[in-house]
């Protein structure tokens, strides 16, 4: 069994399709909904935490693809300029999910960006602005 | 009779590569097994350090002169307005400077971009006068180009800070940081143990014309700092448990490291800038060998509210628990954040001790010490007449 997160984003035409119930049904893949923008007739963007086996998740990734789903791991979408970083710990002051936390040892950031949840406070909080998530 | 050690011996024993130099979190480790008579017996000096963000600081610039001349009476530097009034082509730019059209860039980029040896933008005005003829100037400049580029910072390295929180229902931006609603985090400023003034909270070794690091360069202590204040209530190990005392530094920005000078803007608030100072402590006895070996657990600080008016004080923690990742206020568990960064500060404290120990850097003893006894006024509004 496996965990990861995923951004998807939905082509307006998809939008009365039950994907995610073919998720679980079809691919035995726990879902958990961690964050969701729905414009009908627009788009459509989830980030969704897919649990199972990681051929199943493969083969729900592969199946969102084929309904024109954009479907990439979370981590691809969040960028961090990390060689800019000055461990001043902003950024951390804000992150409910624990993503972001300061090592009680060294004192550096530590981004576990399998924990983001994109609420997307980091973005200003980061008094260097090294932050970017593409979500939308 | 305890033994006394003078700015001199131990400026020999740098020298001579014999003195022994410590960290100020080494010597508190030190101190959990010796006593200050021991500490003053073996370590010659302690360095201190902080990175963090700074907004009472900028660089004074002469631009030299151009043919014709013009006595430049607006300056703007890439769009962010310089101080005007330092004769013909001189000028200061404040790091919080900038054009309210454009916020988030400010006089501490300015800076930034000078020392990281890019080209800015410099365009002035002047009447045009008998002897400075010009009315306008637009041209690009960089370090090279200037003549001094100096950083002279009203206000730096506060002894102690405040730890910041919001119990209202809306979040908040501030220098302290987003503070979040119904009092979701806080946030603390200082390097606690090593922490400059913190590791010398009377003062007697830091005073005008003391030697220090400053933005990766050796710079001076040239005042007390604006808003100093020295009467501040302290705690039990003599250290004030609020915002105190402060110092007025200056460098040639010349020889100062993009590594050590950091600008950065504040949502919703403005610019400033992150600046590494790193003040050596000489232990001339063994009462600076106890001021140097304070602990996080031994130093408080308070715990206000910036959501409320008048920043009411909701409590007091050590610094101990700030690091631990969260502290007890009003019986509630709020986890904490620095937005200092003392990562940085314990490499500044690094290079100092080597720059000591390689005989790089001398100690200096204050021509004069701060004024004791000082307290602070605040604006009132009188009614200003019209004659």
């Amino acid at each position: 069994m496996i965990k990861k997160r995923y951004v998807l984003n939905f082509p307006p035409e998809s939008g009365d399709k039950p994907l995610s119930y073919h998720l679980v049904r079809d691919y035995d893949i726990r879902i958990n909904i961690l964050k969701a923008e729905v414009y009908p007739g627009k788009r459509g963007s989830l980030l969704l935490e897919l649990q199972g086996k990681k051929e199943n998740i493969e083969k729900g990734v592969q199946y969102l693809t084929d309904h024109q789903v954009i479907c990439e791991p979370l981590d691809k979408r969040l960028h961090f300029q990390e060689e800019k970083c000055i461990d001043c710990g902003n950024c951390t002051a804000v992150c409910f999910a624990g993503a972001l936390t300061m090592n009680r040892d060294s004192w550096k950031l530590q981004f576990d960006k399998n924990k983001c949840v994109v609420c997307e406070l980091c973005i200003p909080a980061c008094p260097l602005h090294l932050f970017e998530i593409d979500f939308r | 009779m305890p033994k006394i050690k003078t700015y001199a011996e131990i400026n020999q024993k740098l020298k001579q590569g014999k003195a022994v130099v410590l960290t100020a979190e080494e010597v508190t480790k030190m101190a959990q097994h010796a006593s200050p008579a021991e500490i003053a017996e073996k370590v010659d000096v302690v360095t201190t350090a902080t990175f963090g963000a700074m907004c009472s600081s900028g660089a004074i610039i002469n631009f030299g002169h151009a043919s014709p001349p013009i006595r430049m009476e607006k300056i703007r530097l890439n769009g962010v307005p310089c101080y005007e009034g330092l004769a013909a082509v001189d000028s200061y730019i404040g790091a919080t400077a900038c054009d309210p059209e454009n916020p988030s860039y400010g006089g501490a980029h300015v800076i930034q971009d000078l020392l990281e040896g890019k080209d800015v933008i410099l365009e002035a005005w002047g009447k045009g006068t008998d002897c400075y003829p010009r009315k306008y100037i637009k041209t690009k400049i960089n370090i090279n180009t200037i003549n001094e580029f100096t950083l002279f910072n009203p206000r730096n390295a506060y002894q102690n800070y405040n730890v910041a929180v919001n119990t209202t229902k809306k979040m908040i931006h501030t220098y302290m940081g987003t503070l979040l609603p119904n009092m979701r985090n806080a946030t603390y400023s200082t390097s606690g143990e090593l922490s400059p003034l913190l590791n010398d909270p009377d003062l007697r070794t830091i005073g005008i014309g003391t030697r220090i690091f400053l933005g990766g360069a050796q710079g001076f202590v040239v005042w007390n700092g604006t808003q100093f204040h020295t009467t501040k209530p302290k705690n039990e190990y003599g250290v004030p448990i609020t915002n105190a005392a402060t110092i007025s530094v200056i460098g040639n920005l010349k020889e100062m490291s993009p590594e050590y000078l950091q600008a950065v803007y504040y949502e919703k608030y403005g610019t400033s800038m992150f600046i590494g100072i790193g003040i050596p402590i000489p232990i001339l006895d063994e009462e600076m060998a106890r001021r140097v070996s304070i602990a996080n657990s031994q130093i408080q600080t308070s715990v206000l509210d910036y959501g409320t008016e008048g920043t009411p004080k909701l409590g007091q923690v050590t610094y101990e628990e700030l690091q631990s990742g969260s502290v007890k206020v009003k019986g509630q568990k709020v986890r904490t954040a620095p937005v200092s960064s003392l990562s940085k500060a314990r490499k500044i404290a690094a290079e100092l001790k080597e720059w000591l120990q390689n005989g790089r850097f001398e100690i200096s003893q204050p021509v004069q010490l701060f004024p004791k006894n000082t307290s602070l006024n605040s604006l009132k509004e009188t009614e200003a007449e019209n004659d």
